[in-house]
């Protein structure tokens, strides 16, 4: 399929990415674009981003555990970082959108057939905007492991989804957010679709005492790094 | 040292709630004398409708200017109704997508050029581990088309004519097909 000139075959050497072709991870199989992907040279349509996508952000909105009557059931932990460019710099006033199971493993969504119990105090979505040091922070719930279809007993490991918009259209980032230690790492096809095994330690948050609240909640720092308006372009990347 | 970049994950199946829950599928008013409606549907390799995506645009105004503070074409106009340029769309049981919206004016591209009006497009889903992205041109600028530094960077034709949008019932018709024979060109940054 190497018609195209400027065209490259899909999914090239790049490691700490995950490619769009895995087959383990079955969804993929009709998912991933088959033909070159067209390199696409810089210009304003891509350095330049959304200020931030959403409206006023509410004063509830990064304190997912204080969105209903009661308080949710499961371990209350604090999740912080930094989100920096790709030269280190903070990505200030930036939107920090998140998402996640509740403690039992199950998401308040209508497609979730897992049998573990709904938690009418969790909803298990929250957002915010960077600081001036690029910091975010999260108070909610630590999920629970979640079984899925993808292949025999599979299980996804505990994660929060992240979406980060960063300074340009081209730093855009949906990722997901893992924690330390956890044994499902080997079995899903999800992490370990990110080949380079530095590259998955940067998914995973470290325990964090000084996040840590006494008497209140454990903390978890992660942060998080985008491709920068100035990022080498990758086919120079090596 | 440059810190090294977080991986790309899926977004999964259940983003619907914390990422749709505010309606961000209209720029304009579809009042709006100029308003332009984009359908369009996403398909997997199988031709099926892929009922679980979410679809993010990103583009400049009419005058050409993108609403990004740090923009350096001050010399044009932001509009007065401020226009985000940036919408966000998810897809039904049969993978239709839309957004109401204003063509943007041309913006410049590398070396001098200038860029046919396009619209930049993210394409998230369960089963893609990281975005794709590609651009949507219009069907009534087949000159400045045909000397946009992108698309006639792609030499297969029928290739090239999957990013340019189709009329359709008054509204602009632009599916996404993500493998296949009728595959989307998508982009690499």
């Amino acid at each position: 399929m190497r018609q195209q000139g400027s065209g490259r075959i899909v999914d090239a050497q790049r490691e700490d990415q995950p490619p769009y072709l895995y087959p383990d991870y079955v969804a993929t199989r009709l998912r991933a674009p088959k033909k070159p992907l067209i390199i696409l040279p810089k210009t304003l349509s891509d350095t330049t981003g959304p200020a931030y996508g959403h409206g006023p952000i509410g004063e509830l909105d990064n304190d997912l555990t204080r969105q209903h009557e009661g308080e949710p059931l499961g371990e209350r932990i604090i999740v912080t970082g930094r989100v920096l460019d790709g030269d280190g710099r903070p990505v200030k006033s930036s939107l920090v959108e998140i998402w996640q199971a509740n403690a039992a493993g199950r998401y308040t969504h209508k497609n979730d057939q897992h049998s573990a119990p709904l938690d009418p105090n969790f909803s298990g979505a929250g957002r915010c905007l960077t600081d001036d040091e690029g910091r975010y922070r999260f108070v909610t719930i630590k999920p629970g492991a979640y079984p899925w279809k993808n292949h025999d007993n599979a299980w996804r490991p505990a994660h929060i989804h992240l979406s980060l918009f960063g300074e340009a259209f081209r730093s855009r980032l949906i990722t997901q957010m893992y924690f330390p230690g956890d044994p499902l790492f080997e079995h899903d096809p999800v992490f370990r679709s990110v080949r380079d095994a530095e590259a998955r330690q940067r998914m995973i948050a470290s325990f964090d005492l000084e996040t840590t609240r006494p008497e209140w909640a454990l903390g978890y720092r992660f942060d998080i790094v985008l491709e920068g308006r100035n990022a080498t372009p990758l086919e120079n990347r090596k | 040292m440059s810190p090294e970049p977080t991986p790309s994950q899926t977004i999964g199946p259940f983003f619907h709630d914390a990422l749709l829950g505010e309606d961000r599928t209209q720029l304009v008013s579809p009042d709006h004398p100029e308003a332009v409606r984009i359908e369009g549907k996403v398909f997997d390799g199988a031709g099926e409708p892929v009922p679980d995506a979410m679809v993010e645009i990103w583009q400049a105004n009419r005058a050409g200017r993108y609403n990004d503070p740090t923009y350096d074409r001050i010399d044009l106009p932001l509009d007065p109704e401020t226009f985000s340029g940036f919408g966000r769309s998810g897809t039904d049981e049969g993978g239709r997508f839309s957004f109401v919206t204003v063509k943007p004016g041309p913006v410049p591209g590398p070396d001098g050029s200038l860029q046919a009006p396009h619209i930049m497009v993210s394409v998230f889903a369960r089963g893609l581990l990281k975005r794709l992205v590609t651009r949507i041109y219009f069907p009534d600028e087949e000159e400045a088309n045909a000397r946009d530094p992108v698309l006639s960077s792609i030499e297969d034709g029928e290739f090239r004519r999957t990013l340019v949008a189709r009329e359709e019932g008054g509204a602009l018709r632009f599916d996404i097909h993500l493998q296949g024979e009728k595959q989307t060109a998508f982009f690499e940054l």
